[in-house]
């Protein structure tokens, strides 16, 4: 039976604030979802703290709201030992996930490339302590409940992700579902860790990256006519795509996600940054090592028999250990 | 009855280490039991280590303060351990370091160095490996003086190959042998050790052969006055020799671990590292299984990535020491609100901070029992020897299935660098039990649903229709967010209640080991069993009876089950390798009794056997201050 839309939302209370950019991206990983048409009992939805955090529980699939900046631990441990799972991990900027309190797992999980998606809800503040500076608010920028400006340089997560071995990077709008949903099952689909960062404003404590921001209403051009600061790299000429293994095709569509990744203020590009398949996903590096590990993951395997007896023989590691193993031999 | 105990020593990166696993292989070759523990400094090259091999026809479980011989290549070993050479013992020492003063060796300490100096000058002897050799001549310690680079050149003339000469890395292989050749010991299972150690590089195998030969025919040629001879005993069936972070290690093989994430810490990284080297396992008929075995970019992450694979039904473990543990703390309460089954195998050192990074220490007692914040329930499962070791991982596994709470395991630096002898483990033994594991799914599901045993069935991800959400947040029985008080109090006492099924459903010798129960009883934990086994049966030699209740299960505290073993027993003696007597806090906290004697070692050695039998001996004779404070060991 082909699942429907409605069948990816829980009846679960969504208590964000109205006009929340996080609407916006739950309702894309629901669609996404939909239109895959990934089974909900063959998917699971890892988020971390705060408002973002509560995502997992809106969504009708296994949901595992885990703790401040951890999420990608929890999600690439689960993933590991059952590799047949589709798994996107969910975090904030403001919940430090990726970029503070959580910034050594994402530059780790970078390295690690398992097969999965990491979704940043980008939002500059943290939302539910009330409004701090995030680690991607700008210096010298003062939101509305900061008490002085942030003295804080910014991170730039584009940026970070490429530099840390991400094999797919992409930013998305919240305000611009159908194209984040595409992100999405695009970032599902690659075959490697996948990172989104989602541009999504906070209604109630940024002031300045605010919905209006974005759609550029302070900015008006020689015709003075107002346009948008988003704008979409797939209409543009650039292309993310890395296509041979080569050192020099890698560095170059590295640095030009990278000197694209610093692009903000009067154009903020969106799409995919950088995709590198070639770069073969952590499953394949166990592969090597463990050939039956697709076949046989950690999750299905046998540990006993019927009657409770352990499955594993050790006896061959145990012969080695009998001190007269030699003149057995 | 043979009790003799071989110590060799040298720089860290000399092979010290391999040269006592020659040793003890010889020795369990021939039909000892074998207990040898290292020590080393927290250093890749230059530092000193050393490793004791305790060597017996009965069952040993501890080192003892004596070293019945000694082999040295360097000076630092003789400066720092030649008072623990018995009059009846020797040492065979490398006769070019006789000039070597203490200010030639900059490894020594200065606290070190003035001790030993004071004991020099008393006794009127010069601060070198001279003066030294002249103390234990006087005590009619038999000295070796062997030339170990005349023993290269000679072996380079012998085997017209001049590379010889500057092999200093056989010294370990020239100092064993040369013990073997003094004691007596058959020659074949030297020569079968060296090939064992050395049996993917065959050519190196050949050349410590022939070192080996030439220094055992050297020693037994040249000394004939030492008074041990070690001729070997009757073989025991069925004996392994191990080392210490193999009994876990293999005890996660067998009993169904197939995920375990680390983050490299001394002493408990080994265990991982030989996971990894064992990760593709043998399933009776069946193919092969695998264990993945994840090093994280910290210990936060490794316990973040083994709840996410005990999430999809995976028996998922960790190990760590003290300060990785430290950093898990928070995830662990998630596993305790979310009722994940995790084993977290924490091998102790020497706190706080860094503090002693290589040496022992039982110190984190208290902090597993109460790691984490907010109420939810553990286990705080404790092993008192590697043998134990191996079972009580299939234990920890079930109990985490059974009750599904996080276990922590206590382990400890003396166990993991212990090498020894013991009955080849028997998987069987323990069954595997995950509980109320669910394997489908049919109808509505719950994953906290109330239960009359506070038990839920549990899911597991990717399984059908057994769809159910987790959060750190208080939750309703289906995962989701609540700040309901009645649902809180609901799910809290849910979640809390285990504790007492916990202490019904274990059995009590699987909570408690009593050794006997008298006017005078020891409470202990961990890897205090052995040491103290030894001192009881010394004492029992002399007509004493002393007691001791080894307590296995920390947490929930098995109080009743205490007061019945300890009701006729007058005074209880704790002993302990911490400062505060950890285990006695515990104790009179749960029993409302005190504690009336503490035997304490916080040094970052452990325990000897002789150092336990004397205080015993002092408590007995009422000689003994409340708290004993145990210092062997260098």
């Amino acid at each position: 039976m082909a699942l429907k839309l409605a069948d990816y939302k829980t009846d679960v209370h969504n208590d964000w604030c109205p006009g929340c950019g996080d609407f916006g991206i739950v309702n894309a990983i629901q669609m996404a979802l939909a239109e895959m048409g990934v089974q909900r009992d063959k998917a699971t939805i890892f988020s971390g703290i705060g408002c973002s955090g509560k995502t997992s529980h809106f969504i009708n699939t296994y949901g595992i709201h885990t703790l401040h900046g951890r999420v990608l631990t929890f999600a690439q441990g689960a993933k590991i030992a059952n590799p047949e799972m589709t798994v996107i991990a969910v975090g904030g900027d403001g919940d430090g996930d990726g970029l503070g309190i959580g910034a050594g797992h994402f530059v780790a999980a970078g390295r690690r490339n398992v097969d999965m998606t990491y979704i940043i809800f980008d939002n500059g503040v943290y939302g539910l302590t009330k409004g701090q500076a995030s680690p991607t608010l700008k210096l010298g920028e003062k939101t509305k409940s900061l008490p002085s400006p942030n003295t804080n340089f910014n991170v730039n997560p584009i940026g970070l992700a490429v530099a840390s071995g991400f094999t797919f990077v992409a930013r998305g709008y919240s305000y611009d579902v159908k194209h984040l949903k595409d992100l999405i099952i695009q970032a599902v689909k690659h075959k490697g860790l996948s990172f989104l960062d989602v541009l999504q404003p906070c209604p109630t404590y940024n002031d300045i990256n605010t919905r209006d921001w974005y759609a550029g209403s302070d900015l008006v051009d020689e015709a003075q006519k107002r346009h948008s600061r988003i704008y979409k790299l797939e209409d543009t000429k650039y292309n993310p795509v890395v296509h041979y293994a080569g050192e020099a095709e890698v560095n170059e569509k590295m640095s030009q996600a990278l000197i694209k990744s610093l692009e903000w203020d009067a154009k903020i590009p969106t799409g995919v940054f950088y995709k590198n398949e070639i770069v073969g996903p952590h499953a394949f590096r166990l592969l090597d090592k463990i050939q039956n590990y697709l076949e046989n993951p950690p999750a299905f395997q046998r540990i006993a028999d019927m009657q409770g007896n352990p499955a594993t023989d050790i006896s061959e590691t145990l012969d080695h250990l009998m001190v007269d193993q030699n003149t057995n031999n | 009855m043979v009790d003799f105990t071989w110590l060799i020593g040298g720089p860290q990166g000399s092979g010290v280490e391999s040269g006592a696993n020659i040793f003890s292989k010889v020795c369990a070759e021939i039909g000892y039991n074998v207990f040898g523990k290292r020590e080393f400094y927290s250093n890749i090259k230059g530092e000193h280590s050393y490793f004791a091999v305790r060597i017996s026809e009965k069952k040993i479980q501890s080192n003892v303060n004596d070293i019945d011989l000694m082999v040295s290549f360097d000076a630092a070993t003789i400066f720092r351990h030649f008072d623990e050479i018995v009059s009846s013992g020797g040492i065979i020492y490398d006769s070019d370091l006789e000039k070597t003063s203490t200010d030639d060796v900059n490894t020594l300490e200065q606290d070190f160095k003035e001790r030993l100096h004071y004991r020099l000058e008393t006794k009127n002897k010069r601060f070198t490996i001279k003066g030294v050799l002249e103390t234990l001549q006087e005590r009619g310690v038999k000295v070796y003086p062997v030339s170990f680079r005349d023993i290269l050149s000679n072996l380079a003339e012998q085997a017209e190959n001049p590379k010889f000469k500057g092999l200093v890395r056989m010294f370990n292989v020239i100092g064993v042998s040369l013990s073997l050749g003094l004691l007596g010991i058959p020659s074949e299972p030297l020569l079968h050790s060296i090939d064992s150690i050395f049996s993917k590089k065959p050519k190196i195998a050949e050349i410590n052969k022939q070192a080996a030969i030439y220094s055992y025919n050297y020693a037994s040629a040249k000394f004939d006055d030492f008074s041990h001879r070690l001729s070997g005993t009757t073989k025991q069936q069925d004996t392994i020799m191990i080392q210490g972070h193999q009994g876990t290690a293999l005890g996660k093989m067998a009993y169904g671990c197939r995920f375990q994430s680390y983050y490299p810490i001394t002493p408990a990284s080994d265990e991982s590292e030989y996971l990894e080297s064992h990760e593709i396992l043998q399933v009776y008929g069946d193919r092969p299984g695998s264990i993945a075995v994840v090093q994280t970019e910290d210990e936060i992450s490794a316990m973040g990535m083994m709840i996410g694979s005990a999430l999809t039904g995976t028996r998922s473990s960790t190990s760590t020491s003290g300060p990785g543990f430290s950093l898990m703390a928070e995830a662990l309460g998630w596993t305790g609100i979310n009722e994940v089954p995790v084993v977290i195998t924490l091998y102790q050192r020497s706190g706080p901070s860094t503090g002693l990074p290589t040496r022992h220490g039982q110190d984190d007692l208290l902090f597993a029992v109460h790691a984490g914040h907010g109420d939810f329930p553990k286990i705080v499962y404790a092993s008192g020897d590697i043998e134990e070791s191996f079972y009580d991982t299939g234990r920890c596994f079930n109990y985490s299935d059974v009750f599904q709470v996080p276990v922590i395991h206590m382990m400890d630096k003396f166990l993991a660098s212990s090498v020894v002898t013991c009955k080849r483990f028997e998987p069987n033994k323990i069954s595997i039990d995950r509980g109320k594991l669910l394997d489908k799914v049919e109808g509505e599901y719950k994953r906290f649903a109330r239960t009359e045993d506070g038990i839920s069935p549990r899911s597991v991800l990717g399984l059908d229709n057994g769809i159910f959400w987790n959060t750190g947040d208080e939750s309703d029985e289906v995962g989701h967010i609540s700040e309901d008080p009645e649902n809180r109090i609901k799910m809290m006492d849910k979640r809390m209640s285990k504790l007492d099924l916990i202490s019904k459903q274990i059995p009590n010798d699987e909570k408690v080991s009593s050794f006997g129960v008298y006017e005078h009883t020891i409470i202990s934990w961990g890897s205090t069993k052995g040491p103290i086994l030894d001192a009881i049966s010394m004492l029992r030699k002399e007509g004493i009876d002393v007691g001791f209740v080894q307590i296995k299960l920390i947490h929930p505290f098995p109080t009743d089950y205490i007061k019945i073993l300890l009701k006729d027993s007058k005074t209880i003696i704790d002993i302990e390798a911490n400062h505060s007597g950890q285990l006695g806090k515990l104790f009179t906290q749960n029993m409302v009794r005190n504690i009336d004697y503490f035997i304490l070692k916080y040094s970052g050695r452990s325990m000897t056997s002789t150092e336990v039998y004397d205080s015993l001996k002092k408590i007995i004779e009422n000689k003994s201050d409340k708290r004993e404070i145990l210092m062997h060991g260098a």
